[in-house]
């Protein structure tokens, strides 16, 4: 990472609250307050808030917005009112990510919010800029006057309700958001969240994230690093840019073929995806478990029973809630089935497994 | 601060030694743990297996991250710590009282190679 590390505007906060730091997309972030294994389990039996203040927020307008938005973006924003969110990616021609990323429909005709990872987010709007060519549109990358708590647990609408008073909250079902007021300026409380549990994503000013983070503490809301995010989202099944997609995974060999619209006219990456849906692929994404308390890491092989390597982990865990050595892999795709026995070599011992679903943990989202 | 106990040898890898004859009982420091935060698994090799000073015996593993662990010494493997393997939060209950394995050293002067405890206090500058 070129140049001095980056602060979130919460940054004082976690040092003062004894968090261990450490770089995390060019952000020196929490990594976690108390422990990892207790923030987990707070988020998943009560309510935890998490400092998401890196991640990107570029704003698309103008009289091209949603034409754009659909060329550059595999999911399809056509006919999703305001309100509304979107997941899905942005890729290279090839069919590889350049990023995956939320699209919100803005309650303004012809604008959008697009929430982007916070690694990428110079890399993204740069693509963006490239690709915009012909579309009367304006791309504004508003990600550092922006700050983003999430609060994430069955308890997160009560704490929203009760210690924010965000009334429009309440009647938003899951991957919707309202606008609110806060102090005079914009607060965005959006449904969504990357835990699996019901919970709400908030952007809002720097100072304002600052006020909100500090009501939320002392209201006893359990800080959250970013250790408890990746073990919540690893067992959601949910994938990190990075680990399970990249400029060399596309969204088919990573199980997200759902996000992409292939009966859309067009966009960035279809022509790729087509074939790799009429083709089949090489490799794909799966879940994999070892009768072992041995844990799986990124970069550790995949084997057969004859020690030739069929795949490589992508995540793996002793997983928390689950009590279970589980991973994600890609793997070549003529392992890929469920059940499938597959072994993993960690550090000088192969341990013995089988492919299982990749959704660990079943999610808790409001419906 | 972590705690330091006089008395037994150090390495630049943050494992501890003690000696009774020719057996080293081998462990991580203090500092080790709590820079790894809550350990879940313990990784160790057998009884009988060969080790080399400075080589790789096992790791240490946290929810988020595993450490190799060194051995400070040459030798065989006498004897595993199973308490350690079947409830590896011991370690960071007591780093020093619970160890990790023992170690037939084949050439006790390598221990010369080692840190005292005061010159480990200084290693790990807190």
């Amino acid at each position: 990472m070129d140049g001095e590390i980056k602060k979130t505007c919460l940054h004082g906060s976690h040092v003062a609250l004894g968090a261990q730091m450490s770089p995390f997309a060019g952000f020196d972030m929490p990594i976690q307050y108390a422990g990892i294994t207790q923030e987990h389990l707070a988020v998943r039996n009560r309510v935890g808030m998490f400092d998401v203040s890196h991640m990107g927020e570029i704003f698309i307008s103008g009289p091209d917005a949603e034409r754009y938005v659909n060329h550059i973006f595999t999911n399809n924003i056509s006919g999703y009112q305001p309100g509304k969110i979107l997941y899905g990616m942005m890729l290279y021609p090839n069919g590889g990510c350049v990023d995956d990323l939320l699209v919100y429909r803005e309650f303004e005709p012809d604008r959008f919010l697009l929430v982007v990872n916070a690694a990428n987010i110079d890399k993204d709007y740069d693509w963006m800029l490239r690709n915009s060519t012909g579309y009367d549109v304006k791309i504004d990358n508003q990600s550092d006057a922006w700050g983003q708590i999430a609060i994430q647990g069955p308890e997160s609408e009560k704490t929203v309700l009760d210690v924010l008073g965000l009334d429009c909250a309440q009647k938003l079902g899951f991957y919707e958001y309202c606008n609110a007021d806060y102090n005079g300026h914009r607060l965005i409380v959006s449904r969504s969240g990357y835990t699996g549990e019901d919970g709400f994503e908030l952007y809002a000013t720097l100072q304002d994230t600052i006020k909100i983070w500090d009501r939320l503490l002392k209201a006893g809301v359990e800080p959250c690093g970013l250790g408890c995010r990746d073990t919540l989202r690893f067992e959601a099944g949910l994938p990190l840019y990075g680990d399970e997609l990249s400029d060399e995974i596309t969204p088919i060999e990573a199980g997200l073929g759902i996000f992409c619209k292939l009966d859309k006219p067009e966009f960035i990456g279809r022509e790729a995806l087509v074939a790799q849906k009429e083709l089949g692929v090489e490799k794909k994404l799966v879940g994999i478990e070892i009768f072992d308390r041995a844990i799986p890491r990124h970069g550790y092989p995949v084997e057969l029973e004859d020690g030739t390597e069929v795949g490589v982990v992508t995540t793996g865990y002793h997983s928390i809630s689950l009590d279970r050595s589980i991973c994600f892999a890609l793997v070549q795709t003529k392992y890929s089935t469920l059940d499938t026995p597959l072994w993993i070599r960690i550090r000088k011992k192969v341990f013995p497994g089988k492919v299982i679903k990749k959704r660990f943990y079943e999610t808790k989202y409001k419906k | 601060m972590s705690k330091i106990v006089e008395g037994l040898k150090y390495s630049d890898t943050h494992e501890w030694v003690k000696t009774e004859g020719d057996i080293a009982i081998i462990g991580v420091t203090d500092y080790a743990q709590k820079e790894m935060g809550e350990i879940t698994y313990v990784d160790c090799p057998d009884v009988d297996d060969e080790v080399e000073k400075g080589g790789e015996f096992g790791a240490l593993e946290s929810v988020k991250a595993a450490s190799d662990l060194f051995s400070p010494v040459s030798g065989t493997v006498t004897e595993v710590n199973e308490a350690v393997v079947d409830d590896p939060k011991l370690v960071n209950d007591d780093a020093f009282e619970n160890w990790i394995i023992k170690v037939q050293m084949s050439d006790a002067s390598e221990l010369d190679d080692l840190m005292d405890a005061s010159a480990y206090k200084a290693f790990i500058k807190e």
